[in-house]
């Protein structure tokens, strides 16, 4: 530009270099992960560690609490072998179960999030809207969704049409307030801004309210997984050990349960559990830092 | 020629070529027994092309004239029309939409008004080049410093196209070095596109050094305290210099007399 090259556009670019922050380098990629990967090894040892002591101190005999080590290769008992996860994985039951949870979780959820977000955009913009369901929403949130079990199984039966409906009415509400939320969070500027480029009705929800309340959503949706994941677990067990169905992770725990075999338990928690964390690493935590990322609301080597 | 012209307050009558007109106008907020007059009988017309700085105090309506000229407000009486077309308000906060980049910030209104995208991409990039914000259109918001961000709005502001750019206190927030920097670039961008601009500031020495001409706006209410036409020689810094030098001590000592006439009650 022709501005650039004159004395006070020199002046005037060095002023914006000066202003601008300065750019520290990244640290090499192995000790990131390092940085990120060690801290948890730490904390889960320092787990095992106590697990192991408590056995180790027989304040309930060894098939009551039964250590790490008999959890991974089984544990013989006076009935037999109580599988851990090794008998699990070989037998295929641990890819068959998570197979079966998480997909039922993924498609309940994804109902909840498709029809839950129209509904909490609608609930952040129209007032009456509002006034007549808002604290309804916000009391079915609270509402353990477990209580929706016998309903869902009286309305569908032991079906994976139950499962679904108690997901989503575990979910749904998360889903709507998150949006809700997000939608009165968004700066009154912006909005205004909008309005006065030309943006009106459906162009201004699509070029700066659902934009702008994106980052809220993103939590709001993270909420929403997890108690997807804990309704289905919740209806797998209480399903289970009524009808002695289902295939699910939440089944191998009721399967432990009905047969006083502790191994199996946490053999099914400790996966439940390793779904649940799979879910944040793999999907919500980049989902999340991209979109802050983007608005600067976390620093780019944090 | 002296650098400078005082002139008397003019009532009534819109000058050939006006861009923005306020014909006598009222604006009382509230209702009831609980109202305030915000500005009184105010007549005031923006030519054509000219940048009008709007002076005054706190509480001296500032903002309301502009929400007016911006269609956001109606007079309680009086008439307010804009000839020249449309109007496009611009803040003290940039506003910028923090999940674009610079040039998707500028070319936003483009879009809206339905224009493709080789063409938008040609006049963003000489928006911000208007700017000198070219080397940094892939930039967002977080990463660019305030003066900065606020160039990219007034980018913005112009794609939108409006004949008449309402600036409300725009630089308030910034320091006096970039301050200093933008008041350089409107004058470029006023060079290059010739849009009307009216001015909000509460910088006396602000006002002298960008407006063609200053209107002083008493406080509550608002009236037209007393107009200034600047047609000097500014474009040296030395003659500048010279034409603040009267004018500005002016400026300010009505100012003063206005909030002593508050003060006393």
């Amino acid at each position: 530009m022709a501005v650039a090259e004159t004395p006070t556009g020199r002046a005037a670019a060095g002023l914006d270099s000066l202003e601008l922050p300065v750019r520290v380098t990244k640290r090499p990629l192995g000790r990131r992960i390092a940085a990120a990967v060690l801290p948890k090894l730490a904390a889960l040892a320092v787990v095992l560690m106590l697990w192991e002591l408590v056995v180790l101190s027989h304040i309930k005999p060894d098939y009551i609490i039964p250590s790490p080590l008999d959890v991974l290769r089984g544990q013989q008992s006076r009935f037999g072998l109580n599988p851990g996860l090794i008998q699990e994985w070989q037998n295929g039951t641990i890819l068959t179960a998570i197979w079966s949870s998480v997909s039922h979780a993924v498609i309940g959820y994804a109902l909840a999030v498709a029809v839950g977000t129209p509904f909490g955009l609608a609930l952040g913009r129209i007032p009456a809207l509002r006034t007549a369901v808002g604290s309804l929403i916000s009391a079915l949130q609270t509402l353990p969704s477990v209580v929706w079990v016998p309903f869902a199984i009286v309305i569908f039966g032991l079906s994976s049409g139950m499962l679904y409906f108690v997901v989503i009415m575990g979910s749904f509400p998360s889903v709507v307030n998150g949006m809700k939320s997000a939608v009165d969070q968004v700066q009154p500027l912006l909005i205004r801004i909008g309005r006065s480029m030309g943006a009106s009705g459906p162009k201004l929800w699509r070029h700066v309210i659902i934009p702008a309340a994106m980052p809220g959503y993103v939590a709001g949706l993270r909420q929403a997984w997890a108690f997807s994941w804990r309704s289905l677990m919740a209806a797998e067990i209480v399903a289970t050990s009524v009808h002695a169905a289902g295939n699910g992770l939440g089944t191998i725990v009721e399967d432990g349960g009905d047969t006083n075999s502790m191994t199996l338990v946490i053999t099914g928690i400790l996966l439940i559990l390793l779904v649940g964390l799979a879910a944040d690493a793999l999907v919500f935590n980049p989902l999340d830092r991209i979109v802050r990322q983007r608005r600067g609301l976390i620093t780019e080597d944090a | 020629m002296s650098a400078l012209t005082v002139l008397q307050t003019e009532t009534g009558e819109a000058a050939d070529g006006a861009a923005v007109v306020l014909d006598d106008v009222t604006k009382i907020f509230g209702s009831g027994n609980r109202t305030m007059v915000v500005l009184e009988r105010l007549s005031l017309d923006v030519r054509q092309g000219e940048l009008l700085c709007l002076l005054g105090a706190s509480g001296c309506g500032k903002s309301t004239i502009l929400n007016l000229m911006a269609g956001l407000e109606t007079p309680t009486a009086g008439r307010v029309s804009v000839p020249a077309g449309r109007t496009t308000l611009m803040f003290q906060e940039a506003g910028l939409f923090p999940w674009l980049t610079a040039a998707e910030n500028v070319g936003l209104p483009l879009r809206l008004q339905g224009q493709r995208r080789a063409q938008r991409d040609t006049e963003v990039r000489s928006l911000l080049g208007m700017v000198r914000l070219e080397p940094f259109a892939g930039h967002r918001p977080h990463q660019l410093s305030g003066g900065m961000r606020q160039r990219v709005a007034l980018a913005r502001a112009l794609a939108q196209r409006g004949e008449v750019l309402l600036m409300d206190e725009p630089f308030a927030a910034l320091d006096a070095i970039t301050r200093d920097q933008l008041h350089v670039d409107l004058a470029r961008v006023r060079a290059e596109t010739g849009v009307t601009i009216v001015f909000v500031t509460h910088d006396v020495r602000e006002a002298v050094r960008l407006g063609d001409r200053i209107a002083l706006i008493s406080s509550r209410p608002g009236r037209l305290l007393e107009e200034f036409v600047l047609d000097g020689d500014r474009s040296s810094p030395a003659a500048h210099e010279k034409a603040a030098a009267t004018i500005v001590p002016q400026i300010t000592d009505l100012i003063r007399q206005e909030l002593r006439r508050h003060g006393s009650g």
